[in-house]
């Protein structure tokens, strides 16, 4: 009896550890071939060359500025609303259906095809507010798509803290405001940092939104950095310039004739997964750090 | 006290933003439009920015033809990319919107039909055999090459193209079926032109059709069927059977279309004499048949005229030779 009763717990083992090697065998297998084909083009004059006809001379500068640009509207825009409407519902929202309903809703947005939130972008953002096809309605649009992992998350990290530490401050007196703002969000901080990150991650990869919204394919200029250029560029000009972004870059180079540009696009997809990599090691760092500094 | 500073901020930087809204004063050249042109005018646009010393911007997307169009007759773009000549609806809807443009054609492009290099018996197609291969009638029943004509062997054929919003294929069907967009349905079809070269080496039966670019760069690994018109003897595909005329139906010319109004900015009129100036050479070295340079000039000669409108009246014509369709243009 006991015997097959291992057995079965042997044959589980197995199973799960087949189901995980799927994962990670086919990532790493992907991650390799992009690195083996693309590695010799990795160099300084990748990162620093815009797109160009002669594969040997194309690089990402612009897809890479554009990337790291869009991302940061993201962030700025995602993390405030997105935190904000994640404290509501843990702290502040009655417990009723209409809260209720808000939650499944938030729930199922999580799940909404990409490409929805590009034709929700186009209409609003690029044409209703005028903001035209640019590094602010690509950075909106992505910040909607995160709204609701960062929101989940968000709701994750505050229902983590023990209810003691909120008794405890309101037995003291405290406004709800208070204790937000004080405990809450402070203590959440690491467990919401990593959601934003996770949801950085998955946006910095979206290619169908931001086509749709009309991101560029061939694009060999930055946006002009603060008070440079002839005539001198406001501080915020660069929101409304035009822009490409790492994957509609790398998409160009793999839908070329010429062999050459698909190291091109291996090389651009190593980068990019890097990128992502790193964004993912940060969360990890920032959540040990931040964790580490909580004394309950 | 923190919290305040945060809102002084963001307010700051809110009216900074809609203050600094249409400052964008930088000369910009905006293109858009097929995915067939896209080469050429990406080519120009990259020498033109270093031939400025990037004091000019351009950029260039990929919206196919009829995107393009549809964001040019909104007046988005300065310079639409199209693989076919405006429809009578996009003129409609240009009109609608009060835009004017100029059309030039650029350059030729031969749509080549591919065969596995092992194919032995296919080398010569008759365009009715194309049709008898690709017509909407073919459907789930001609599926072996015998059936196409009983000499060639009892293999399955496996059929590979472009998807419907390539003005490829609309070419292409029009050519051959007489109808655009009327084709077969049960072949694989895709926008990326490496699937349909992965595909046709998979199988010996393997027939598929793209633009000659494409060929030109898998020559090794890709056979080009020859293809017979009524009445003429079989033409295979290159720079010269498209420039003396003799490859037809299929080749066909491509166009950037201006807008009038953008034309009278300094950039626009720069990028396009550019563009005909260079666009031999350029068209050459992207694997594209360029037109002759009597047509350039002629182009130079209409753009500097400012001759609007579109000299196809919103149909497309199957089978112009470039002597012919210089004749059109200069009409």
């Amino acid at each position: 009896m006991i015997g097959a009763h291992k057995r079965w717990d042997f044959m589980f083992g197995v199973l799960g550890i087949l189901a995980l090697m799927i994962g990670v065998l086919t990532f790493t297998a992907l991650f390799a071939d992009m690195a083996i084909k693309g590695f010799s083009r990795i160099d300084a004059n990748f990162f620093l060359s815009f797109p160009s006809r002669r594969a040997a001379d194309a690089g990402i500068l612009s897809a890479w500025v554009g990337s790291t640009l869009v991302m940061f509207v993201t962030a700025f825009a995602a993390v405030p609303v997105g935190v904000a409407a994640g404290v509501y519902l843990e702290e502040y929202a009655p417990k009723n259906w209409v809260t209720d309903i808000i939650e499944i809703n938030i729930t199922n947005l999580a799940g909404v095809p990409s490409i929805i939130y590009g034709l929700l972008a186009l209409g609003l953002f690029v044409y209703t507010f005028g903001l035209g096809q640019s590094i602010l309605s690509a950075g909106l649009t992505l910040a909607l798509l995160i709204l609701p992992i960062v929101i989940v998350a968000t709701r994750e990290a505050i229902r983590a803290i023990p209810q003691i530490i909120r008794e405890g401050a309101y037995a003291c007196g405290a406004t709800t405001w208070q204790v937000v703002r004080d405990h809450i969000v402070p203590y959440s901080s690491a467990g919401i940092l990593t959601g934003v990150i996770i949801g950085m991650a998955r946006a910095i990869g979206e290619t169908a939104p931001i086509i749709t919204i009309g991101a560029l394919t061939f694009i060999a200029f930055l946006p002009s950095a603060p008070f440079t250029g002839e005539p001198a560029a406001g501080l915020f000009d660069w929101l409304f310039a035009p822009f490409t972004v790492m994957p509609i870059q790398m998409f160009n180079w793999t839908s070329r004739p010429e062999a050459a540009f698909l190291n091109n696009a291996a090389a651009a997809g190593f980068v990019l997964v890097l990128m992502t990599l790193i964004m993912n090691g940060m969360a990890i760092w920032l959540r040990y750090r931040l964790r580490k500094n909580i004394k309950w | 006290m923190k919290i305040a500073k945060i809102a002084a901020v963001v307010t700051l930087a809110l009216a900074g933003v809609s203050a600094s809204g249409l400052a964008q004063a930088q000369a910009l050249v905006k293109i858009d439009g097929s995915s067939t042109v896209y080469p050429i005018t990406e080519a120009v646009a990259e020498d033109f920015q270093k031939s400025k010393k990037n004091a000019v911007r351009v950029t260039v997307g990929i919206s196919g033809t009829g995107g393009g169009f549809k964001k040019f007759c909104r007046g988005e773009t300065d310079i639409s990319d199209a693989s076919r000549p405006i429809t009578k609806k996009e003129m409609d809807d240009c009109k609608a919107a009060g835009v004017e443009y100029l059309e030039l054609p650029v350059a030729y492009d031969a749509l080549t039909v591919v065969i596995h290099p092992k194919n032995t018996w296919a080398k010569n197609m008759t365009v009715a055999e194309l049709k008898t291969i690709w017509e909407p009638a073919a459907q789930g029943k001609i599926t072996s090459w015998k059936q196409v004509n009983p000499a060639w062997p009892d293999r399955p054929l496996k059929l590979y193209g472009p998807g419907a919003d390539s003005g490829t294929f609309e070419y292409f069907t029009e050519a051959v079926n007489g109808k655009a967009k009327a084709t077969r349905g049960d072949f694989t079809a895709s926008e990326d032109d490496n699937v349909l070269v992965q595909g046709v080496l998979r199988d010996i039966g393997g027939l598929g059709y793209f633009g000659f670019a494409y060929y030109s760069e898998n020559k090794e690994k890709l056979a080009a069927v020859s293809v017979v018109a009524p009445g003429k003897a079989a033409v295979a595909p290159s720079l010269e059977t498209v420039v003396n005329g003799t490859y037809q139906p299929l080749a066909r010319p491509i166009f950037i279309y201006v807008n009038a109004k953008s034309a009278e900015k300094p950039e626009v009129k720069e990028f396009v004499e550019y563009y005909m100036k260079n666009g031999e050479a350029l068209t050459k070295e992207v694997k594209y048949v360029p037109l002759p340079a009597k047509a350039y000039a002629y182009n130079l000669d209409h753009f500097a005229k400012r001759a609007k409108g579109t000299k196809f009246g919103g149909e497309n014509k199957v089978g112009l030779t470039i002597e012919e369709l210089m004749k059109l243009e200069a009409k």
